[in-house]
């Protein structure tokens, strides 16, 4: 649906798009994720045609986008601020850009009620549009852009603005929406629990770069680099040395925790070098006397612990390694909490390892 | 006791604002032809000697062309310069602004003589033209200075949206950018009209065989006989200028709750 090739993009000298390759298919959520200033927006406002691009190409649905302004391109867009014209109530706002359809009256106010009733704002047309609230302004921002029927959504930040609990709401809502309608939804986000529950697939941005594209789990549990392991919840980062590189395994040795059989596709020549390895505190168990059906086994002591409710946090020392390392545990009834200072056994496996190469 | 000396000082500060201008309506309706008091009786004569002088109808009708042409150029000058300065960056952009920011500080009477030169060098005739020409410049840094914080105001994806919806550049400004500025507008025009309206040195200058208000009323104070039909003149004018400022601060205060702007209280 939308293939962007080698974008670059300088403001001053600033380098704020690098090289970005990537496509968006039909009818899929598709996130760009990444901190402040990692160039997400830039990118969107490139493809909805805010941004003109130095060199590269945006093309959607197979047309190049190159000189054609924002009112020809087959996007809307959802605006942070969500731009909902003040001078206007929510109806005319939702018909503000059937006016080129020269629609009748009637025809207008139908689609106008059908738009509303789709983002649950049925009979809130004649409201003025400083009356809304935050979550009624999005909603209104959806009607006004969806009613026109666009090939692409695009979506910039729009939970932002919203308490925890209306943007859980909205989550699981606009999901939904882009299920039923199977438009392509494209949402920049800086929130990566966000892009992890919404989308099919996310694009993880440093620096005006794509650091890593892949579905939410991919991203997740195979990380590529440290940054994009540390962006989405908490990884251990431990340092390593490959001893061998052979089919689909990698032979690593791990400080502090020993020897591990990555399954991991690399060319053999990446033997002896020395990487870093990647494990998530939940893929690794404080095991109790009785358990002991892990690959893996390493002795280590409890320097701290942190209850919280559902998960108990521990930090464990093995031998041979300065920081500590954390560890989870689901606390389930029979399950006891560890003590400090404690000999444990840490079990985990071979799949709990994942190496990050990139820089 | 301090609070008593800050109700006294108001009280004075109003008093010495306004009562020159009260005393304005109280000759006029005097029924002699001296400005002194005690007062010797009441008349509508002063006002209605101002009917049958044609001169001044004429500088009133000049005036009025004047100050309404000045209000829509400055402000049409103003919303382009505005618009351009506050959403793009281009070289010279400080400079731009410094220059068209400067006859605001200028003293009238330079302006009015380089103005008068460059007339009379170019050799044109000196007509109610030269004169709007004139005010013009000297109203555009006026609205130019309201209209770019009324730009400032505007969120530029509100612009963006309309764009994104289908609208072109042009009707985007019609249907989007113009409503929301319109009490940026609004008030340019009301305070270049007034500008223009009252101003004097450059009007006198530039005015030849065709006086405006101001330089008509500063002939007649040669007459002492006159001077209570300026009086009553200058009482007309203030109604005019009461109404216009009521006129748009209702206007402002209605489109800022239509908007659901805070009311901050102030005009300009």
């Amino acid at each position: 649906m939308i293939e962007l090739s080698n974008i670059e993009k300088y403001y001053g000298d600033y380098h704020a798009l690098r090289d970005v390759s990537c496509q968006i298919k039909k009818g899929e959520f598709f996130s760009l994720l990444g901190p402040s200033g990692s160039g997400k927006t830039t990118l969107l406002r490139a493809i909805a045609g805010f941004e003109g691009i130095d060199s590269g190409a945006v093309m959607i649905g197979g047309q190049s986008m190159a000189g054609v302004p924002p009112n020809k391109r087959p996007t809307n867009m959802v605006f942070q601020s969500y731009a909902i014209f003040p001078h206007m109530n929510v109806a005319q706002n939702v018909a503000y850009g059937l006016r080129a359809q020269r629609l009748s009256k009637t025809q207008t106010a139908e689609m106008v009620n059908k738009s509303l009733d789709k983002v649950g704002l049925a009979g809130y047309g004649e409201r003025a549009a400083h009356a809304l609230s935050g979550g009624q302004r999005q909603r209104v921002a959806l009607a006004r852009a969806l009613i026109l029927k666009p090939k692409v959504l695009l979506l910039d930040e729009p939970l932002s603005a919203l308490d925890r609990k209306l943007r859980e709401e909205m989550q699981s809502e606009l999901r939904h929406l882009q299920r039923s309608l199977g438009i392509t939804f494209v949402l920049v986000t800086h929130d990566q629990e966000e892009a992890l529950t919404m989308s099919d697939r996310v694009a993880v941005m440093f620096e005006g770069q794509i650091a890593q594209l892949g579905t939410p789990q991919s991203l997740y549990k195979r990380p590529t680099s440290k940054r994009v392991a540390q962006f989405f919840g908490s990884m251990n980062i431990l340092k390593a040395e490959v001893r061998a590189a052979q089919n689909g395994v990698v032979i690593t040795q791990i400080e502090g925790l020993g020897v591990a059989e990555i399954p991991q596709d690399l060319a053999p020549d990446i033997q002896g070098s020395s990487v870093c390895v990647g494990v998530r505190p939940e893929l690794m168990t404080v095991l109790d006397d009785d358990q002991d059906a892990y690959d893996k086994e390493t002795p280590a002591v409890v320097t701290d612990i942190e209850y919280r409710g559902e998960l108990t946090y521990y930090d464990v020392k093995f031998e041979g390694l300065d920081t500590p390392v954390v560890v989870s545990m689901r606390n389930t009834t029979n399950r006891e909490i560890k003590k400090i200072g404690q000999q444990v056994r840490i079990g985990w496996e071979n799949a709990s390892a994942v190496l990050l190469l990139d820089q | 006791m301090s609070k008593r000396i800050l109700t006294i000082f108001m009280v004075v500060f109003v008093l010495f604002l306004y009562a020159p201008t009260l005393l304005l309506p109280i000759f006029a309706f005097n029924d002699s032809t001296f400005i002194a008091f005690p007062l010797s009786g009441f008349t509508f004569d002063w006002f209605a000697s101002l009917g049958a002088a044609v001169e001044l109808r004429g500088a009133a009708i000049n005036s009025l062309i004047i100050a309404s042409i000045s209000a829509v150029t400055a402000t049409t000058l103003a919303l382009l310069a505005s618009s351009a300065t506050v959403r793009y960056r281009f070289p010279g952009k400080g400079i731009m602004i410094g220059a068209i920011m400067v006859p605001m500080f200028l003293p009238e009477i330079v302006i009015g003589v380089s103005l008068l030169t460059v007339v009379l060098l170019a050799g044109f005739q000196l007509s109610i033209y030269t004169i709007i020409m004139g005010h013009t410049l000297i109203c555009t840094p006026f609205s130019i200075a309201i209209l770019r914080s009324s730009f400032q105001q505007l969120d530029p994806s509100m612009e963006e949206a309309s764009l994104d919806l289908g609208e072109s550049r042009f009707s985007t400004f019609r249907r989007v950018t113009l409503p929301l500025i319109m009490p940026g507008v609004i008030s340019s025009l009301l305070i270049a009209f007034t500008i223009s309206l009252d101003e004097f040195v450059i009007a006198f200058f530039l005015s030849g065989t065709e006086p405006t208000l101001p330089v008509y009323i500063w002939s007649q104070l040669r007459f002492p006989r006159k001077i209570p039909s300026v009086m009553a003149l200058g009482t007309l004018l203030l109604l005019l200028s009461i109404c216009l400022l009521t006129l748009s601060e209702i206007f402002r205060r209605r489109s800022a709750r239509r908007l659901g702007q805070k009311d901050n209280g102030g005009a300009w």
